[in-house]
């Protein structure tokens, strides 16, 4: 039996789904079906990539505050894809299909957060702050790069970095969604495979070593599906910003739980309960689309604020 | 047995551990004993893999630290860290209940289950066994680590300053509880204490580190003497014999 929470979750994540299909719903069924069906996936991929990306994260790094945005790891994605632009230029780039781009930006994601994150956790990760930060001027690094880069690329092939990278909740890159909802299903496997010694990573770096987990090869096992859900979910609607944190505080407030499974589980309903809920409400009530994700972005900087100062209080 | 041999161990420039060798039979009670910041806590991580050797090597049995894959090792040898804290929150079943991981890597059978349950009523926990260990008293959580590292069931137990916050009747008897489980299973038990009467009136045998080295090995009846206390403490301390047991007066 299944706990009540989870049920109550599943049924509110449906209620957004079945909404988002039908709510103001005119013309043929047939292009409706495959219009919203395509959009909806979309939102439920992301919904779940990011939520068990957080959570995932989260334990990685010992603590509740930080998630992969917040420590630049979009932005990352980010200059990997102007870089690329940058180097191949706007003809190499436009001979290659999508998802052989996606794949190479994803690879170097993979490659540079192992590097850059594997080191940092390895080390850092008890003294909190001190990543914070460093997330913090990795995350500003990142984008002024990127800034600095698209000025030097010339403007026609601007347009093209800019076609690939400004996807937002609104105007979703469906051309990937095939391969990134796959890669997306992969992920989860695996992470729900690893939940409990997920839990026993919880518990502490030593005392993990101590029943017996290697924690560095979790470490790296970790970052590669990090890498992999941030990548996919950056190229289907671009930067999320701190809406990982709010699914993630939510998910743990209401589970009250350290277990991974139910966790993850919870997660990831609320995180679609509130996107594509989200965009029912913004896109086809108050016809304000562009608005939601400022909306989630304001709530998921409340959740972090509310975060540190209970933290400071405890 | 435990064969540590030619261990030394540098933070940065600073020597830690100097050429440490150690050989301590199987099955007992064996006391680590010295002055703060005489690198006991770093000899045990090292024993437990928690920092890599930089030389030297540690064997348990055929075990060999580094060189054994860390799964087998945690159901060679179990550990409990001096600041060991819990950065999940969880009920102190569960917390125990994580001891046995090693064992079923996350399924957990009945006959698991049910040592958690004994585990529990040995350390004295059944009547808090649902309470957050957020929520206890340091005595308390002292208790449920012990408890966690018991439930592992190794041959081998490393507990660092396991005495730390327990009351005088807790710590009695948890020092009764190890003499009993070395007695009766043949379990090899090395316990950091800072009250030399603990040691003197349970362990087999006496080992005090100094500044890095081994500066002595004995059993307590030998161990305990004013100049050996001196010679480690650097303080005068007047030892006194009551029936078979000899007690160090260094309070007063
Ligand atoms: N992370 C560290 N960096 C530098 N020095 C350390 C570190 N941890 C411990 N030390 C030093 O190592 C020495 C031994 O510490 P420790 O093994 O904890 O001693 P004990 O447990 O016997 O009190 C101390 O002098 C301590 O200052
Ligand atoms: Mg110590």
């Amino acid at each position: 039996m299944p706990d009540k929470r989870l049920i109550f979750l599943f049924l509110s994540a449906l209620a957004a789904c079945l909404a988002f299909m039908l709510v103001g719903a005119r013309g043929s069924w047939d292009f409706l079906l495959v219009f919203r069906g395509t959009k909806l996936l979309t939102l439920i991929a992301i919904s779940v990539a990011v939520a068990v990306a957080t959570i995932l994260f989260q334990t990685l790094s010992a603590n509740r505050i930080l998630t992969p945005s917040i420590m630049g790891l979009d932005a990352l994605y980010v200059l990997l894809q102007t870089i690329l632009v940058f180097v191949l230029g706007g003809a190499g780039l436009a001979s290659l299909s999508a998802e052989v781009k996606f794949l190479a930006s994803f690879l170097l994601l993979m490659f540079a957060s192992v590097l850059l994150f594997g080191v940092l956790l390895n080390r850092q990760r008890e003294d909190l702050f001190r990543l914070l930060l460093i997330g913090v001027i990795f995350g500003i690094l990142f984008r002024s790069v990127s800034a600095l880069i698209s000025r030097l690329i010339d403007p026609s092939e601007f347009m093209i970095l800019q076609g690939e990278l400004f996807a937002s909740f609104n105007k979703t890159n469906t051309s990937l969604l095939a391969i990134s909802a796959l890669m997306i299903g992969l992920c989860c496997i695996v992470v729900w495979r690893r939940r409990r010694v997920l839990d026993v990573m919880a518990l502490g770096r030593e005392t993990a070593i101590g029943l017996g987990v290697d924690t560095g090869r979790e470490l790296f096992i970790g970052l590669v599906i990090v890498s992999a859900l941030v990548a996919t979910s950056t190229a289907l609607v671009g930067p999320v910003g701190f809406f990982g944190l709010l699914v993630s505080a939510l998910a743990y407030e209401l589970m009250k739980t350290s277990g991974h499974g139910p966790v993850f589980i919870a997660a990831a309903l609320i995180s679609i309960t509130i996107i594509v809920g989200g965009q029912t409400l913004f896109e086809r009530v108050l016809h304000m689309g562009a608005t939601l994700s400022v909306v989630i972005e304001f709530l998921g900087g409340i959740t972090f604020l509310l975060i540190v100062f209970r933290k400071y209080k405890a | 047995m435990i064969d540590i041999q030619n261990v030394t161990y540098h933070h940065g420039r600073s020597l830690i551990l100097d050429d440490v060798s150690l050989r301590l039979k199987k099955g007992g009670i064996t006391a680590l004993v010295g002055p703060n910041g005489a690198g006991k806590s770093t000899l045990f991580a090292l024993m437990a893999r928690l920092l890599p050797l930089q030389s030297g090597s540690i064997r348990f049995d055929e075990m060999e630290v580094g060189k054994t894959g860390t799964q087998s090792l945690a159901r060679k040898l179990a550990i409990l860290r001096q600041e060991a804290n819990v950065a999940s929150r969880i009920t102190v079943r569960d917390l125990v209940g994580f001891g046995r991981f090693p064992h079923h890597q996350g399924r957990a059978s009945e006959a698991d289950e049910a040592f958690v349950q004994k585990s529990l009523h040995e350390f004295d926990l059944a009547s808090i066994a649902d309470r957050f260990i957020d929520e206890l008293s340091g005595g308390q959580r002292q208790r449920a680590l012990v408890a966690m590292a018991f439930a592992q069931d190794t041959d081998y137990l490393l507990l660092d300053e396991p005495l730390n916050n327990l009351d005088m009747y807790f710590a009695r008897s948890l020092m009764q509880q190890l003499r009993a489980l070395a007695d009766a299973y043949g379990k090899t038990i090395v316990i950091v204490l800072h009250e030399i009467n603990y040691a003197s009136g349970h362990a087999d045998e006496i080992i005090a580190l100094k500044q890095g080295r081994v500066a002595l090995q004995a059993p307590p009846e030998s161990f305990m003497t004013a100049e050996n206390l001196f010679a480690i403490y650097g303080m005068d301390v007047q030892v006194e014999t009551f029936g078979n047991r000899k007690i160090a007066l260094h309070q007063v």
